[in-house]
């Protein structure tokens, strides 16, 4: 098998680390805003409950919950390795997003906060047009870093069976005896991918600046 | 007959276990400007804050024109849209130009249209001198310009009432003036006025009446003649001849007694 078609076979697995990626990430960024808030204006006993769901969350090695979803869970909700795997990552990546979006909502400060509950604003008023503008545009650095780890940490799935990249990588490389080439392809690709995220996210970051702040 | 348009009725707050207002009563009618005065820590701040619910006060009433804003079942974001703030740090929302920061209160409080809303904010810094700016962030203003911005913020909702807490604190000396300038302007137009402050100049020549706080009680209030030059307490005097030599000297050229003897 040639250099080219070892590539092709493993580039072919791009779609799905990317589609992996694709899920885990904005479900990340959804559950991830909304616990941050819960978690900040929630009250006692949700602000409670999303705490334990964080540092739950952040305590488990992704590739536990993956095998805790597919093969306890995913047998009785008839759940595909796919969707299994991009689920656990999701459902971990929220949880580092809800800090990232926790930390950006603190350090937006109780004084804009005050300003426009003055005005007249209510709390989500206030959450919707003055907090999240300004929290968003914050966790942005710190959010890079996030879209970098569910990029590669997508090649987790292979363990359960799917077909990605790093999956690819390992079956070419064993059965042609070139690992070191079929795995440094895998390499470059998920830095390609990585690099491709993280220059977008710059770009985001530049785009939205608030002048002269 | 003036008009009563705050009313302050016994008003204590207690934050842990000290007292931080003692029974406060004030009664502000239309068109005064109203200036408390104090040592810092009196519970000036927190007097502001309790009248626009910022704070809830922990016994007594407080109306604004005729209703009981301290009853319960009162919804507080419908009062604050009545009362207009100035804070000390402004607090301008960083992620709006000084248009949008006057227009947001209109356009998502009230629900004005935009092209309304535009003509009132436009209005609003034509106002305070600012049109010019309207399309700088706050982080591209003065620290005298942001106030002012602040200000016009508050003025878009068209208050009842404006509260400002110790708006020139924050700013550089040379900066003081040009808000002084637009709250005396204000003051003269007929806005309903209370403003905490060190600046005596200002409390002497705009306010209709001042009120002496301290320890969370109020000490004496009246017309600036008779706090600066008869005041009934002992107390009064010393505060005012400390804060004047500390702040305002040049206000006070020509008319000072025992606190002037400088060399």
């Amino acid at each position: 098998m040639a250099l080219w078609d070892i590539f092709v076979y493993i580039l072919t697995g791009v779609g799905i680390t990317v589609a992996v990626t694709l899920v885990a990430l904005p479900m990340g960024l959804v559950l991830g805003v909304l616990f941050s808030l819960v978690r900040i204006y929630g009250g006692k006993v949700f602000s409670c409950l999303a705490g334990v769901y964080s540092t739950v969350m952040r305590g488990l090695p992704p590739i536990v919950l993956l095998f805790i979803l597919y093969f306890i869970i995913a047998g009785s909700i008839n759940l595909s390795p796919f969707w299994a795997g991009s689920l656990s990552l999701g459902i971990i990546s929220s949880a580092y997003q809800m800090e990232i979006f926790r930390g950006a909502v603190l350090s937006v400060g109780g004084g804009q906060e005050m300003a426009a509950r003055a005005l007249g604003m209510s709390r989500i008023q206030t959450i919707q047009n003055i907090i999240l503008p300004q929290a968003l545009r914050l966790a942005i650095p710190p959010w890079s870093n996030e879209a970098a780890t569910v990029v590669k940490d997508s090649s987790l799935v292979y363990a359960i069976g799917v077909a990605e990249v790093l999956r690819r990588a390992q079956f070419v490389g064993a059965r042609t005896f070139k690992p070191l080439m079929a795995f440094t392809i895998a390499a470059m690709i998920y830095f390609g991918l990585v690099f491709l995220v993280s220059h977008a996210l710059a770009i985001l970051e530049r785009k939205t600046r608030i002048p002269a702040f | 007959m003036t008009n009563t348009i705050l009313r302050i009725q016994n008003v204590s707050k207690i934050y842990g276990d000290t007292e931080v207002l003692k029974d406060i009563s004030l009664e502000v009618n239309e068109g005064d400007t109203v200036v408390l005065i104090g040592p810092s820590g009196t519970g000036k701040s927190t007097l502001l804050r309790c009248i626009n619910l910022l704070s809830s006060s922990d016994s007594g009433q407080i109306w604004l024109d005729d209703q009981e804003i301290t009853a319960a079942g009162v919804n507080h974001d419908h009062v604050r849209q009545h009362i207009g703030m100035v804070f000390q740090d402004f607090l301008l929302f960083n992620h709006l130009t000084a248009l949008d920061n006057v227009m947001v209160g209109p356009v998502k409080v009230l629900g004005m249209s935009k092209e309304e809303a535009h003509k009132k904010a436009m209005w609003e810094l034509e106002r305070v001198g600012l049109v010019d700016r309207a399309g700088h962030y706050p982080g591209q203003l003065s620290g005298g310009q942001k106030q002012r911005v602040a200000i016009a913020r508050a003025l878009a909702m068209d208050p009842r009432i404006m509260l400002f807490d110790e708006p020139t604190s924050a700013l550089d000396p040379e900066l003081i003036g040009e808000v002084l300038e637009v709250m005396e302007k204000l003051s003269r137009e007929g806005m309903t006025m209370v403003v905490v402050t060190h600046e005596m100049g200002f409390a002497r020549e705009v306010a209709d009446r001042i009120v002496f706080m301290e320890k969370g009680v109020v000490v004496e209030e009246g017309p600036p003649e008779d706090l600066f030059y008869r005041p009934k307490f002992e107390r009064t005097r010393e505060f005012l001849w400390k804060i004047t030599e500390l702040y305002g000297k040049h206000d006070q050229d020509g008319e000072q007694d025992a606190a002037s003897v400088e060399d």
